[in-house]
């Protein structure tokens, strides 16, 4: 689906949409208290089926993450962003560190060597955005 | 809820051939629905019996409640939009007063924005359009009608990407405002696919899957790598297609893959590609999948 704003084809299109809304309320993008995108922006946004894009706000209501008021439209939670943050963190490990550690034994890379490079890395980066 | 259409065994015989055998389905109400499948599968003999043009052999069809051939309270409220519309000698916007009168929910301003975003000119005769224009015509009094069932069959012949995103974003745009059911005949299925709630695929005639489009993302997956590694991912599941070039292999395995696969794969250098709808489809016309993939996801073929 080259056209559409993107999301690609792995997980349900539902899921996707949750998962962006969430990255945004981790990332104080959307504040809480704020107005969620109501189903048919994100609808037209996303270039994707209303109810799918329904479905998707729905699991983050269910979640606790948003919350309805009634004849206005959804809200992000108070605490979402810190329980967001806190579910990011348990993965972290799974998402991050056990890929790289996974190619670095195959290209041989022991601990020191992969820590002397995560340092240099974020030693750059630093010198950079300074 | 009531589904808007329901077909039950529906065929449609022509002198030398079965266009239409056995179909039955039903699309709920307030839904957009793609109907997919190979040239002459019948998508188009469906369509144009669910719009009154063609009578079934056998079988019953019901739109609104009621049979839609001869039944002008069910016509009025339909709209079938088709590739290579015929027109009579007249200019664009007699075509839309005449549009007018017949839909009750005809909405004449939405009609004018929509031909102004497609470049078409009210003054033109219908004759003098281009292929691209007409199609752009005729999808502008799909959209206008606000009928309560919409039926596209391929709208958009000679239409480019750009205009074909405008229709797209139009349709999604209206429906949301006035929610009808839409049936959506196409091939570009992959630019489409997110239009739709749920996927009907025919093929030589029959329903071969019938599902929810959330339903089928993600059913399948293409597994390719090193062969040993790819086999040990693929063992115990079905699988749809193998492939092996010297020490290679891809294969098409069905059902999710664990985080635990995921993980596995992703240390043996094995790549992992959901199937997208349009490799869905035509897995689907090849025979490799059950109708109701709820149930049992796929018919047995090949197991590894």
């Amino acid at each position: 689906m080259p056209e559409m704003a993107g999301l690609d084809e792995g997980a349900p299109l539902f899921v996707q949409v949750a998962d962006r809304l969430a990255g945004e309320i981790a990332d104080g993008g959307l504040a809480e208290g704020e107005r969620a995108p109501s189903t048919n922006e994100l609808a037209a946004f996303y270039r994707i089926n209303p109810a799918t894009a329904a479905k998707g706000i729905n699991m983050l209501a269910d979640d606790g993450l948003l919350e309805k008021r009634r004849g206005i439209g959804m809200f992000v939670a108070a605490g979402a962003r810190q329980r967001l943050l806190a579910r990011r963190r348990a993965e972290f490990t799974q998402r991050y560190i056990a890929p790289l550690l996974t190619e670095a034994v195959r290209l041989g890379i022991d601990s020191e060597e992969l820590f002397a490079l995560i340092k240099k890395t974020g030693d750059e980066r630093e010198g950079v955005s300074r | 809820m009531t589904p808007a259409i329901s077909v039950t065994g529906l065929t449609r015989r022509y002198r030398d051939h079965t266009a239409l055998d056995d179909v039955s389905l039903a699309i709920g109400s307030g839904t957009i629905t793609g109907l997919l499948g190979r040239n002459g599968a019948g998508k188009t003999t469906l369509l144009r019996i669910l719009a009154g043009h063609e009578f079934p052999s056998s079988g019953s069809v019901r739109v609104l409640g009621g049979p839609p051939a001869e039944n002008e309270e069910v016509l009025r409220r339909l709209a079938f939009v088709r590739e290579d519309q015929i027109y009579p000698e007249i200019k664009v916007g007699q075509a839309l007063r005449a549009a007018s009168w017949f839909y009750p929910n005809w909405d004449g301003t939405l009609a004018s924005l929509l031909l102004e975003d497609f470049g078409v000119r009210t003054d033109k005769a219908v004759k003098k359009l281009s292929r691209g224009q007409r199609s752009a015509l005729g999808i502008t009094i799909g959209l206008a009608a606000r009928a309560e069932v919409t039926l596209f069959d391929e709208p958009y012949a000679g239409l480019d990407a750009v205009a074909r995103q405008l229709f797209y974003d139009r349709l999604l745009a209206d429906f949301a405002q006035f929610p009808r059911t839409v049936l959506f005949s196409t091939h570009l299925i992959d630019e489409a696919a997110a239009l739709f709630e749920s996927v009907i695929v025919i093929d030589k005639g029959r329903v071969v899957l019938d599902a929810a489009a959330d339903a089928l993302r993600g059913v399948a997956t293409r597994i390719s790598g090193p062969c040993l590694a790819v086999d040990a991912l693929a063992q115990g599941r079905e699988v749809w297609e193998r492939r092996k070039l010297g020490s290679q292999a891809s294969v098409v395995v069905v059902g999710p893959l664990s985080a635990d696969e995921r993980e596995r794969a992703r240390s043996a250098g094995v790549d992992l590609t959901p199937l997208s709808l349009q490799q869905i489809m035509v897995q689907a016309a090849a025979g490799a999948i059950a109708p109701t993939p709820e149930t049992s996801v796929m018919t047995e073929r090949t197991r590894a």
